[in-house]
């Protein structure tokens, strides 16, 4: 009884606190989706407005030139087929890859386990570093291939670590069964363990993809020359250049024009903003259903090394 | 375990002698070998190999000529590098950028959890959650490019701060060395902060209820229970992660730096990443930039072990 009354005005005399924290958590989400909200509403919204004036979350007038114009570019329309390639390709070789090799060590038996673990773990800490990288692949003869962007990232340290860590978890005694029934070690994986690691292959897949879909680095150090090779991040990348490096590109355009040309006009900022917005959909669309399998394997890395 | 299914496997491999039991074990493993050995020649080649190319520091290296013939010049490369007042300049941009990163970082994403775990109602927690995550998954030319709209003339920041009166005339932020740090800090934990509170939020579903229970019935408060329960039931996992940032103290990051960069603002924004960029892959002085690559490696190693060293003597929790 006493105990429920010193409940009861605890939650009172607290609730000061819970209005400021609610209002903080809002403030939060204010500032995060303003940004993502504002590009999106620009990108749907006729450029010549845009120009008078872009804090808004909702397109004044709206259009959907500023993206069919995007994808008429076939320098884009291009990108966009070697990003989503890439992210296919290199999310599928990693994850049979990465699950592969942590099967065999994950395997209490196999007596290089340690050893194999040490070489990848060594290399969170230590690599060779931009220009030893550099000049590994020029002399394989990658750059300027499509390859460059699955094979030099096809196993990460980490991901490995996770998902070791859980195929250790995993019941034994399904594998040693199926041992017993003379089972070799690659059909045990690929048709017992594999499946029972769909949580962490979901994890790692999430990992690998972002990872893939959002990088531009390597297209810029290796296939920067080669325009059927490029990415639709390093496009925005070099729109968003040329941005920074001129402002009053805009105006310039517009004023040039006459008023019922106007409607049919992009600008740099409504094209980089319809870019932006097709270069985070599909992540943004995906990442919320993978949820709970990233925050498991999240700690699963970070508890174990 | 281990040893008895061993046994069971291979009823002599007690009473054998070593290297005929390693030949034995690489006999009856060869599938377990087959799977791995592909991926062990793989990071050799794509990890270990590069450690190799570490020599052309030492070295005056010409692209085209065998990595050991060419001129060997001892450490002048690092004496150069740090006769350069530029490379001065850079070490500072990096640790002040880093250690803003560090600070903004590891408080926000604390007290995001704190906050969180304070959140009565699941579905709201669970929300502002998802949508915590968001900007981590963004690449940062998305987020480069949203941050670039929002610091701009007329983007929403100098739209607020002119309509408060807190500014007369809207600035150009990204043109401003004096801001460039503070930017890059408040990009990073905007990006950061969801994803880094993850880690704590797990932590603290592994505190045990019952303390919360007899804390209340001794008529603790919330904010009592935050500094007495929460946060050192977190301690362990914060210091792990503290030590491992250590050792990325002169990761400043790369990226944003590299984005967000305008011509006005190269001497706050050049860290040792966009140096060894600059030099090696533009200018090609291979040898000069895999010396500051070197540099930065080393350095951080031994703050890495330095920081384990001192949490082992404090008996905290440790990396290795």
């Amino acid at each position: 009884m006493k105990r429920i009354v010193a409940g009861q005005r605890r939650k009172w005399k607290l609730s000061a606190f819970d209005c400021v924290n609610v209002l903080l958590m809002l403030m939060l989400l204010v500032v995060t989706l303003y940004p993502f909200l504002n590009t999106l509403a620009v990108s749907f919204n006729q450029a010549t407005d845009t120009v008078l004036g872009s804090n808004f979350i909702w397109p004044r007038k709206f259009t959907t030139l500023n993206y069919t114009n995007l994808f008429e570019d076939n320098t884009i329309y291009n990108a966009f087929f070697i990003s989503v390639s890439r992210t296919v390709i290199g999310t599928i070789t990693s994850l049979f890859c990465t699950a592969m090799l942590a099967y065999t060590i994950s395997r209490k038996e196999y007596f290089l386990r340690r050893q194999i673990s040490f070489l990848f773990i060594f290399t969170m800490y230590f690599s060779g570093g931009l220009i030893p990288g550099y000049m590994l692949i020029k002399n394989l003869h990658m750059n300027g291939t499509f390859w460059v962007y699955i094979i030099p990232g096809l196993i990460g340290a980490f991901n490995l670590i996770v998902m070791r860590s859980f195929m250790e978890g995993l019941p034994g005694s399904v594998v040693e069964s199926a041992q017993i029934d003379g089972a070799n070690h690659f059909t045990i994986f690929l048709k017992i363990v594999f499946p029972l690691s769909m949580p962490v292959l979901a994890t790692v897949a999430l990992f690998v993809a972002v990872g893939q879909w959002n990088s531009w680095f390597d297209t810029f150090l290796y296939n920067s020359s080669k325009q059927d090779l490029s990415t639709l991040q390093y496009e925005l990348m070099k729109k968003l250049q040329s941005a920074s490096m001129s402002v009053s590109g805009n105006a310039e355009t517009l004023f040039s024009n006459s008023d019922n040309q106007q409607a049919n006009i992009v600008t740099p900022t409504s094209i980089r903003a319809a870019i932006t917005i097709v270069a985070a959909v599909p992540i943004i669309v995906i990442y919320p259903f993978l949820q709970r399998y990233f925050v498991h394997g999240l700690t699963l890395g970070g508890v174990k090394e | 375990m281990d040893a008895a299914s061993e046994l069971k496997a291979n009823p002599k491999a007690r009473s054998v002698k070593p290297t005929r039991s390693l030949w034995k074990k690489v006999k009856q493993q060869k599938a377990l070998m087959a799977m791995s050995i592909p991926f062990v020649l793989f990071v050799i080649v794509f990890s270990y190999v590069p450690l190799w190319g570490w020599l052309m520091a030492f070295q005056d290296f010409k692209l085209g000529t065998p990595m050991l013939q060419n001129h060997w010049v001892g450490l002048d490369n690092f004496r150069e590098l740090f006769r350069d007042d530029s490379f001065l300049r850079v070490i500072r941009n990096t640790l002040a950028m880093s250690i803003i990163n560090l600070v903004f970082g590891f408080l926000s994403s604390i007290t995001l959890a704190l906050l969180l775990n304070e959140l009565r109602s699941i579905m709201f927690k669970r929300i502002v959650q998802t949508i915590s995550y968001l900007p981590h998954f963004i690449s940062w030319v998305v987020a480069a490019n949203l941050i670039m709209n929002m610091l701009s003339i007329e983007g929403i920041v100098n739209y607020i701060l002119v309509n408060l009166h807190l500014i007369q005339e809207p600035i150009l932020w990204l043109s401003k060395g004096e801001y460039f740090w503070w930017i890059i800090g408040a990009s990073n934990v905007w990006k950061g902060v969801g994803w880094g509170a993850i880690i704590y939020l797990a932590a603290m579903t592994m505190i045990d209820p019952s303390l919360y229970e007899a804390a209340s019935i001794d008529g603790a408060g919330r904010f009592r229970k935050i500094f007495h329960i929460t946060l050192p039931g977190i301690r362990p996992i914060i210091v792990i992660l503290l030590i491992m940032s250590i050792g990325h103290i002169l990761d400043a990051g790369f990226e944003q730096q590299y984005l967000l960069q305008t011509p006005m603002v190269v001497d706050q924004a050049e860290t040792i990443d966009l140096f060894v960029l600059k030099y090696g892959i533009n200018l090609s002085r291979y040898s000069f930039a895999t010396a500051s690559g070197i540099f930065k490696t080393l350095i951080s190693v031994i703050l890495l072990v330095a920081a384990n060293q001192f949490a082992k003597r404090m008996g905290q929790e440790r990396l290795f």
